[in-house]
């Protein structure tokens, strides 16, 4: 690879060596990629997790005295002062968290804790190249800003924030962003709550850039959010397109570069009816809770709940997760409030898949993610998928239909 | 007599030696029991068996990249990370973990390597000259 006297100098270690050893990593990524060279970034976002292995990657640079070049924003662990005031998590899990805010505080990363930073903190403009790891997060600003970052891991991430350069591969090549597979989309889809579904065909849409027709023109963010969020837990997707929505489909040629699809796949609404029933524990019972926010849901859905809930009592309780902007928005608003009062929590900088719901073990509950149903059980959680507001109408009745 | 050295391209450098353990299927390493290595996915093609010391022969890395990461860590800090990794379709998050993590890997290996071995024969992976030799 050939390396300018700029990165030569970060390799040897002139400009520390947390920074030497970043570089020496992203050489590495981009060698095993056949890159000839590396590219600036100007954003980055890290899938912090506060688990093992990431407070061990993030120290390891921290203490070799690594400072973010460019400052990137970060995912979700579990909100400190929340869970610890309410005696909800132990000594060793909080512990855990205060390891990953110290040595992330010392990087200088952007403590946003928040999984969805391409609906506000972080946002790249057309062709911006950057490096963003978070399922949700690489699809949406590939496909919906037509930004480029490769899929990349927390921690290969954190080095590109490091050393402000990340290898020139994959995705942020031209010939590698077309599409490859025809998604015809037989299925009327009109709710955010669709996209969860569609996002979750993963294993019939197989490998590579799907790109899909037949939905309509006015998609929002949410159910983008979504797709993406539900793609990359049924599967591996750096990118998609939407014809005649996101940027780089404007026609079904330009979508695929003038080439022919590799192959097509129909999408009909028995498919999605049948993956629901699969990933979703039956309903007809009773529930214990409603687990909204993975990815972080928006202040309009935040507001979508308090419509629904205004007035009322739930008899499951409710958890939101959201950023602390939102949070703060939903505080001013007079939202918060609301949802308190019907007996809802509204929960920022916290992911659903954390030591804090440990007292979710063995009960069941009602979402409207398969993303939040899967990762979970390895916690004992077991889930119920609806509609949003099919889920609150649950946390109000007691029970899921 | 059968050839007994194959090419390959070096993504994580190291050499090692050890005994051959084939999957059909993709990998999440989380998905494997860090006290014996154990792989517990249902349904996979090494259910119930154990990678741990293993020159592991597999396609690819899958799933979400916090996961990925935190699984192989796991395992390598209970001792029981697969020795080597020799892949076919390399992808940034089990890249990225293989390096940081100084687990040696390769990809693009002669395809005569793949029909000339089964589970259990020895191999030394050279992965600084890029050469792997079944011994």
């Amino acid at each position: 690879m050939i390396l300018t006297q700029e990165q030569k100098a970060m390799l040897d270690g002139k400009h520390g060596p947390g920074t030497g050893i970043a570089m020496k990593i992203q050489i590495k990524i981009g060698e095993s990629f056949n890159a000839k060279r590396l590219v600036p970034i100007t954003r980055a976002h890290v899938a912090l997790s506060a688990q093992e292995a990431d407070v061990w990657f993030a120290e390891k640079l921290s203490n070799a005295g690594a400072k973010c070049r460019v400052p990137t924003t970060v995912n979700p662990g579990f909100c400190l002062s929340y869970f610890k005031e309410r005696n909800m998590v132990s000594e060793s899990e909080a512990y855990l968290m205060t390891q990953t805010h110290s040595a992330y505080k010392n990087l200088g990363a952007i403590l946003s804790y928040n999984c969805t930073p391409y609906h506000g903190t972080n946002i790249p403009r057309f062709g911006e190249i950057t490096a963003f790891s978070e399922s949700s997060a690489t699809p949406y600003i590939n496909s919906v800003y037509g930004a480029r970052s490769n899929r990349e891991g927390a921690n290969s991430a954190l080095c590109a924030a490091v050393t402000g350069f990340v290898p020139e591969y994959g995705l942020l090549l031209d010939e590698n962003r077309k599409g490859e597979i025809l998604v015809d989309v037989k299925a009327d889809i009109k709710s955010d709550f669709d996209y969860q579904l569609l996002g979750y065909m993963g294993k019939k849409i197989g490998n590579g850039i799907p790109v899909f027709v037949g939905l309509p023109k006015d998609i929002s963010p949410e159910a983008l959010m979504n797709l993406g969020a539900q793609l990359n837990t049924s599967g591996a997707y750096g990118m998609y397109h939407i014809v005649g929505v996101t940027p780089e489909a404007p026609s079904l040629e330009a979508a695929f570069g003038g080439r022919k699809p590799d192959r097509k796949v129909v999408i009909k609404a028995h498919d999605l009816e049948q993956i629901l029933n699969e990933i979703s524990e039956p309903g007809g019972r009773a529930i214990d809770f409603a687990m909204f926010g993975c990815p972080h849901l928006s202040l309009r859905q935040v507001q979508e709940i308090a419509n629904i809930v205004q007035g009322k009592q739930v008899k499951a309780e409710i958890w939101i997760l959201t950023s602390s902007h939102t949070k703060e928005m939903a505080i001013r608003m007079g939202i918060a409030d609301v949802i308190e009062n019907a007996g809802g929590h509204i929960v920022e900088d916290t992911c659903c898949d954390q030591p804090c719901w440990s007292h979710l073990k063995g009960k069941y509950g009602v979402t409207d993610s398969p993303k939040c149903a899967y990762y979970p059980k390895r916690r004992g959680i077991n889930f119920i998928i609806r509609s949003l507001e099919e889920c609150v109408e649950s946390a109000l009745n007691g029970r899921v239909d | 007599m059968k050839k007994r050295e194959f090419k390959c391209h070096v993504i994580s450098e190291g050499l090692v030696e050890s005994e051959v353990l084939i999957s059909k299927d993709t990998i999440m390493f989380y998905l494997i029991t860090p006290e014996d290595g154990t792989v517990i996915e249902k349904g996979h093609s090494l259910e119930g068996k154990s990678i741990a010391g293993k020159i592991l022969v597999f396609p690819g890395g899958k799933g979400s990249s916090v996961v990925q990461a935190d699984g192989l860590y796991q395992l390598l800090n209970k001792g029981n990370a697969p020795k080597a990794m020799i892949i076919q379709s390399p992808e940034t998050v089990l890249v990225a973990s293989a390096i940081i993590m100084e687990i040696p890997m390769v990809d693009q290996v002669e395809q005569d390597f793949y029909n000339s071995i089964k589970d259990g024969d020895r191999v030394e992976v050279d992965a600084h000259k890029g050469l792997l030799k079944i011994i």
